[in-house]
């Protein structure tokens, strides 16, 4: 990929994630971070590429390793930031049913 | 799959990363937006499988994904949610680890016809794929309390650091110049050194501030190595968490009083806290469930000031039970709610959501402030820090500057407590000491539950 389309790629990205995080109350500041967390989960791509390419035992343990971390890291994410924002959810709706774990 | 369908997906991925974005940061929104974050990323996940030719050790890969999600989804799904803000930390740092497993990976494949740019790149992921794992590594510790959560700080420490730093900006020039798994691996060894110093002295309170600090960190790893690997949606997924994880630190920051400069770097330049004014035994005023049923009885407005306590007890059903009977009794009822109460921003609201506390009641920090003065008993449960003066006291202080809830402007305060232990950040607070305040020692749901008969029996 040529560098000016890569540039222009990131210096595009850097402003869409300033501008769409501006303006949150601090109530959402944990589950945003959390879903941030998440997002760079997909990493998961990075190494189930690089885990293609491995050539040698050694790499193909290192791509295993990176696989299960970035795996952990974007289920558990969206799982966690889920249930997070469930209980957001139960008190909207307000009924008294909701304690229901 | 041709390459331009496949890019395609990528594209697709990086939006509903946006929308993802975009939806966490209204309430209505939130659960929706996450859902698209997840969508995002298993579209991802798959399209990679069907790109141009079938994946080598595909054996490997999906048994590999298999073991993340068996330690994964269970660890999301039964996290008490008091160690909620451990456990994202913990993800934080595995992805970070991840980004760096892939560049050092992809650093031994790069051969002799890698652009300068490329070496570069890998590098960097792999120094700050490092300090981001283990300095993640180092606040769960921190807040699972299996490490002391103060600033730990050493003699010549910053000197340490500073020598670390050095190191690790030299050993990256050698590993761009001389190629070599060696340099490579020392690199790695002192980036990691270099997390744990760096996250050393940050103090407990300040914690969160480092999660999303190093959150952001993991995100610009990511987009390097999506560099590397020529791959548009890893860069866009990654700036983006950059960027955002960026706003958000200093929008913590700010919701706490604090520079960031200061919290990385404040336990260096403040001066040590003369604790001998921690004078063993000042006498306190305790009370017992029935004075404090008493003393709300014949209020006529009441503050709840919820704090991590009340997390670790679980008493939010029960403090919930003791707002509706003041309720019911006529008393005007509000919970105080600090942005930075409990161990993460937003931690109590998320508490006092789960047992269903109207939404109404909620007042944050501006609302509820002026009303002190009015009000007749301020209930604080499990709190301390969030209603230290001595954050508006006391220069020099660790948390000097950060604002509080001003409960001592009510009449009377009714601290819950455990114990006289100081807050997570370990400073003694003059409140408990004030004559106006009375102590009611014991477990928050046990306490609450006592004063919630005491208050019916009346």
């Amino acid at each position: 990929m040529d560098a000016i389309a890569i540039i222009s790629i990131f210096t595009l990205a850097v402003f869409v994630g300033f501008e769409v995080v501006s303006k949150v109350s601090s109530t959402l500041h944990t589950p945003l971070m959390s879903g941030a967390n998440a997002i760079h989960g997909v990493i998961l791509v990075g190494a189930i590429i690089v885990a293609d390419h491995s050539e040698n035992n050694l790499e193909l343990g290192l791509s295993v390793a990176a696989i299960i971390l970035a795996t952990i890291n974007m289920v558990g994410g969206f799982v966690v930031t889920d249930r997070m924002l469930e209980m957001f959810k139960a008190k909207k709706s307000g009924s008294e049913s909701a304690g229901k774990k | 799959m041709n390459s331009a369908l496949y890019s395609l997906i990528g594209l697709g991925a990086g939006v509903a990363f946006i929308l993802a974005l975009k939806g966490l940061s209204h309430p209505k929104t939130a659960r929706r937006g996450n859902l698209i974050g997840a969508f995002g990323a298993t579209l991802a996940t798959i399209a990679v499988f069907f790109y141009e030719r079938p994946l080598h050790n595909v054996g490997w890969i999906l048994g590999a994904i298999a073991i993340g999600l068996v330690v994964g989804v269970p660890a999301a799904r039964k996290v008490e949610m008091t160690q909620m803000p451990q456990l994202v930390a913990l993800f934080n740092g595995v992805g970070g680890g991840a980004a760096a497993l892939v560049a050092i990976v992809e650093y031994m494949n790069l051969g002799s016809e890698a652009t300068t740019a490329e070496v570069i790149f890998t590098v960097f992921t792999v120094v700050v794929g490092c300090i981001s794992f283990s300095g993640s590594i180092v606040t769960f510790l921190k807040l699972q309390e299996l490490m002391t959560t103060r600033p730990v700080v050493f003699p010549g420490g910053r000197f340490v650091i500073a020598a670390n730093l050095v190191a690790v900006i030299a050993v990256s020039i050698w590993v761009v110049t001389a190629l070599g798994t060696t340099p490579l691996l020392t690199l790695g060894a002192l980036s990691l050194l270099f997390g744990v110093l760096f996250v050393l002295p940050v103090g407990g309170a300040d914690v969160p501030i480092v999660i999303s600090l190093l959150n952001a960190f993991t995100g610009l790893t990511v987009a390097a190595s999506g560099y590397v690997l020529s791959s548009t949606l890893l860069i866009i997924a990654g700036t983006l968490v950059g960027a955002s994880g960026t706003i958000l630190t200093r929008l913590m920051a700010e919701a706490m009083g604090r520079s960031l400069f200061g919290t990385l770097f404040g336990a260096f330049t403040a001066k040590p806290q003369d604790s001998s004014a921690a004078g063993e035994e000042r006498p306190v005023r305790s009370g017992s469930p029935d004075d404090v049923a008493i003393l709300l009885n014949y209020a006529r407005r009441v503050v709840i000031v919820p704090g991590f306590g009340l997390a670790v007890a679980q008493a939010q059903h029960t403090v919930r039970e003791l707002a509706d009977l003041m309720i019911s009794k006529g008393i005007d009822v509000a919970y105080g709610i600090h942005p930075v109460a409990g161990r993460m921003p937003g931690h109590m609201n998320v508490l006092l959501a789960e047992a269903n506390v109207p939404y109404d009641q909620l007042a944050e920090m501006d609302e509820v402030n002026p009303t002190f003065s009015q009000t007749d008993v301020a209930i604080v449960i499990g709190a301390n820090d969030v209603v230290n003066p001595a954050a508006q006291t006391t220069p020099g202080c660790p948390i000097y500057g950060m604002p509080i809830l001003e409960v001592n402007q009510a009449s009377n305060i009714i601290f819950l407590k455990r114990s006289m232990r100081p807050g997570f950040a370990g400073i003694e607070n003059e409140l408990l000491y004030d004559p106006k305040t009375m102590l009611l020692f014991g477990d928050a749901k046990a306490s609450l539950t006592k004063v919630v008969s005491a208050l019916k029996a009346l």
